[in-house]
């Protein structure tokens, strides 16, 4: 008996080619798909990130190889008054600011919500602090504060009468920060507002259409149906808003650059001070490591504390 | 009649053209700069070699206009190309640490006052063009020995081109106006001077803000007229003495009679308030003047506004550091002969000359023959400008200029220590204390 077979051209022409097969091979291709994304976050992201973490434990100058150093950049920060003072600062400016950002942005946001004529033209004025470029803005508010030549003083003096001598926005501590955080909330209340209106705008009206008919009053409707319908979008605004305030660095280089007194200085312009102006690129990157504990517990805090799905049940925490 | 123009007569043209248009001086005219015959080093220019370079951007237009021109003027007799770029002078410092460190980038980059001191290992030594210009012109005047010579020799490693000082400007007529011809030369007398400044509703200013020029320049005012320094001369940390805190104390004394806000003010602030007649001292450049000199509604100002030297306090001369362009040459350049001759002519008194002059004298020579430049004869008010390279003072008085000497300088540190005590937030003592403790810090791997 014999058995007849095809032959191997035959053969070659039915079976695909190693390489058709290879891309066929699924795990294969879900790892060439991922490929250029993981490469660009390898290059672009996780490279800088390294590089400043492996900094923080050097002591790198500007024009200085380093070399390990362990422990030394954040043994000395914690001696370090001006750390502490820049730890101290960049909390109260995010948290002020943030609170300021949000209640002012959520309180707009409402207002947009509701129907008025030109609606269109004043969502877009609301944006203006958002697109002008930030040092436009810093540069604005330097002068505004300006201690001889601020129009605020001078209307408060010249014009209204109700001040015999100019304000001194810039001039001693306290005052400084706090112009600084609201020129922070000025800039950010844009996209605070902007972004609540569009999750505002995702409520289903036949939620309050019902409520009224239940006659919940306008606070009702707000405390149990906006607020809670609320809270996944605040939720992540907020973080955005934490991350942003407390790495913020343009506002207050350009307008204070850390003075008067070093009592203006946020962590990222600290670093700055000292990586790069001072050159000690080690010390700078471990001040810009220690930024990373407060953001990750603030953001933790701010996500999983304001996302939990029984708030926004209106249940109970557990 | 034929009546060629060459393009190097152009050039020559335009380069008086923009010298008389900023000052008044022809380029050539008259010039009563003497320059001994010394023979130049030999630099053979390398085949092919063309040049980059970076320096600070113009103050006035006119140093560029003829900066360029002698550029062009180099290429049309060497053939050798260069390129000049001018950065932000905020950014040349970052530039020049790229360079340094990536060992690519500019030949030859103008830096200021420390910057060779900082990159020193990875910069060619410039002795031989130092030497011949020196001979030349009559000598290395003593701020730019300091800043073109490595520490404790004679190997120059910078060629400072000029350096712009910071004395004193005030209002004549209202320091008049409260007793005084001029500012006292004491600190009890200044003292007193800026207390009646005040009453008469015409108050001194001086930067106490996270200003590089001014606060700086203050701060090492204050400190250096009572014999206060940051470093002694071996180098050692002196800045929490008994002197410094006497400047801090009279500091704290002279803060409350000054203009509001001088905790904030950056370089711009005291001349927008000079400007605007908010005060009637305080220490600046020859900008100040010029700014006000060039615009008819400012110029009554001008005219009655003086310079003076910052007064010497219990110092043997005036204190007065000045800014100093300082070029330096790369390891990694290609041509160094060729940039080493671009620099030595340069300072050569046919493109010199002419540049310092379109300065108006916002920068002044560090060789001492240029001292007779028609720029210093055209308006007695600017003369007290020519000297500035003759001080003995300099960033890290009186110890070895150093990459921590530029930080302490960078980040303020002096500055702050008056600030915090200025407005009470520190007492002198603990103020010299923590500044000592940042210092400290920065100098640790000097030794």
């Amino acid at each position: 008996m014999s058995v007849t077979t095809l032959s191997s051209p035959a053969l070659a022409q039915r079976q695909p080619s190693w390489l058709v097969r290879l891309f066929d091979y699924k795990p294969f291709l879900v790892v060439m798909c991922l490929a250029p994304a993981i490469g660009l976050l390898a290059v672009f992201l996780t490279y800088p990130l390294g590089l400043g973490i492996w900094l923080a434990f050097t002591d790198t100058t500007i024009g200085r190889k380093g070399i390990f150093v362990g422990l030394d950049n954040f043994q000395y920060l914690l001696t370090d008054s001006l750390w502490w003072n820049a730890v101290f600062y960049s909390v109260i400016y995010t948290a002020i600011a943030t609170f300021g950002k949000f209640a002012l942005g959520f309180w707009l946001a409402l207002l947009l919500n509701n129907h008025f004529p030109f609606k269109s033209l004043l969502r877009a004025i609301i944006l203006l602090p958002w697109i002008v470029p930030t040092v436009l803005s810093a540069l604005a508010f330097w002068w505004i504060y300006d201690p001889q030549f601020s129009i605020i003083s001078y209307l408060l003096v010249d014009v209204l009468h109700w001040r015999t001598s100019n304000i001194d926005f810039l001039g001693s501590p306290w005052p400084a920060r706090f112009s600084l955080i609201a020129a922070n909330i000025w800039r950010g209340i844009p996209f605070v507002a902007i972004s609540l209106l569009a999750g505002l705008q995702t409520i289903s009206p036949s939620l309050y259409e019902a409520a009224m008919l239940d006659g919940a009053s306008s606070w009702q409707r707000f405390r149990y149906i906006t607020f809670p319908m609320m809270m996944p979008i605040l939720a992540i605004v907020m973080t955005f808003s934490i991350i942003f305030t407390f790495t913020d660095f343009q506002l207050v280089y350009a307008i204070t650059r850390g003075g008067p007194g070093n009592s203006t200085h946020l962590l990222a312009t600290l670093a700055f001070q000292r990586g790069i102006a001072g050159g000690e690129l080690g010390e700078g990157a471990a001040i810009a490591v220690s930024m990373i504990p407060f953001l990750v517990f603030a953001t933790l805090f701010s996500y999983f504390g304001l996302a939990r799905r029984k708030w926004q049940q209106g249940e109970a925490n557990d | 009649m034929r009546n060629d123009i060459t393009r190097r007569d152009a050039l020559a043209l335009g380069l008086s053209a923009a010298t008389v248009a900023a000052t008044g001086v022809a380029a050539h005219a008259q010039s009563a700069i003497k320059a001994a015959d010394v023979p130049a080093p030999k630099l053979p220019i390398e085949k092919g070699a063309t040049l980059r370079m970076l320096r600070p951007v113009r103050f006035v237009q006119a140093d560029e206009d003829v900066f360029r021109a002698n550029a062009a003027k180099f290429t049309k007799d060497t053939g050798v190309e260069v390129k000049v770029d001018f950065v932000g002078w905020e950014d040349i410092n970052q530039q020049t640490a790229v360079t340094a460190n990536s060992g690519a980038g500019p030949d030859i980059i103008i830096g200021f006052s420390d910057a060779p001191h900082i990159y020193v290992d990875k910069l060619i030594e410039l002795t031989d063009v130092a030497d011949y210009v020196g001979k030349r012109y009559g000598g290395w005047l003593p701020l730019a020995q300091r800043y073109g010579k490595k520490n404790k020799s004679d190997t120059w490693i910078g060629l400072p081109f000029g350096a712009s000082g910071g004395p004193l400007v005030y209002r004549k007529s209202i320091l008049q106006s409260v007793g005084f011809d001029k500012v006292p030369e004491d600190h009890a007398g200044i003292l007193d001077l800026c207390q009646k400044l005040q009453k008469a509703g015409k108050p001194a200013g001086f930067a106490l803000g996270n200003a590089k020029g001014d606060g700086n320049g203050f701060a090492n005012w204050a400190l250096w007229s009572h014999n206060a320094a940051l470093l002694d001369e071996e180098g050692n940390l002196t800045i929490n003495s008994k002197e410094t805190i006497a400047a801090l104390n009279w500091v704290k004394q002279l803060y409350p009679t000054f203009i509001a806000g001088t905790t904030s003010w950056n370089d711009v602030s005291n001349n927008r308030a000079y400007a605007a007649q908010e005060i009637a001292l305080t220490a600046n450049g020859v900008s100040l003047y010029f700014s006000l000199k060039k615009d008819p509604a400012t110029k009554a100002i001008a005219d009655d506004t003086e310079h003076q030297l910052l007064p010497k306090g219990v110092a043997k001369i005036s204190p007065m550091a000045g800014l100093t362009l300082n070029a330096m040459v790369f390891k990694h350049s290609q041509y160094p002969n060729a940039a080493k001759a671009f620099l030595q002519y340069m300072l050569e008194k046919d493109q010199y000359e002419p540049w310092l002059n379109a300065n108006s004298g916002y920068w002044a020579q560090p060789l001492a023959a240029y001292a007779d430049a028609a720029v210093w004869s055209q308006d007695p008010k600017v003369k007290l400008f020519k000297d500035t390279m003759n001080s003995t003072y300099y960033d890290g008085y009186a110890g070895p200029i150093s990459t921590a000497t530029g930080a302490v300088s960078a980040d303020y540190v002096l500055i702050q220590m008056c600030a915090s005590v200025a407005t009470g937030a520190a007492t002198p003592e603990a103020a010299a204390a923590e500044a000592e403790q940042r210092c400290k810090r920065y100098f640790r791997r000097q030794k």
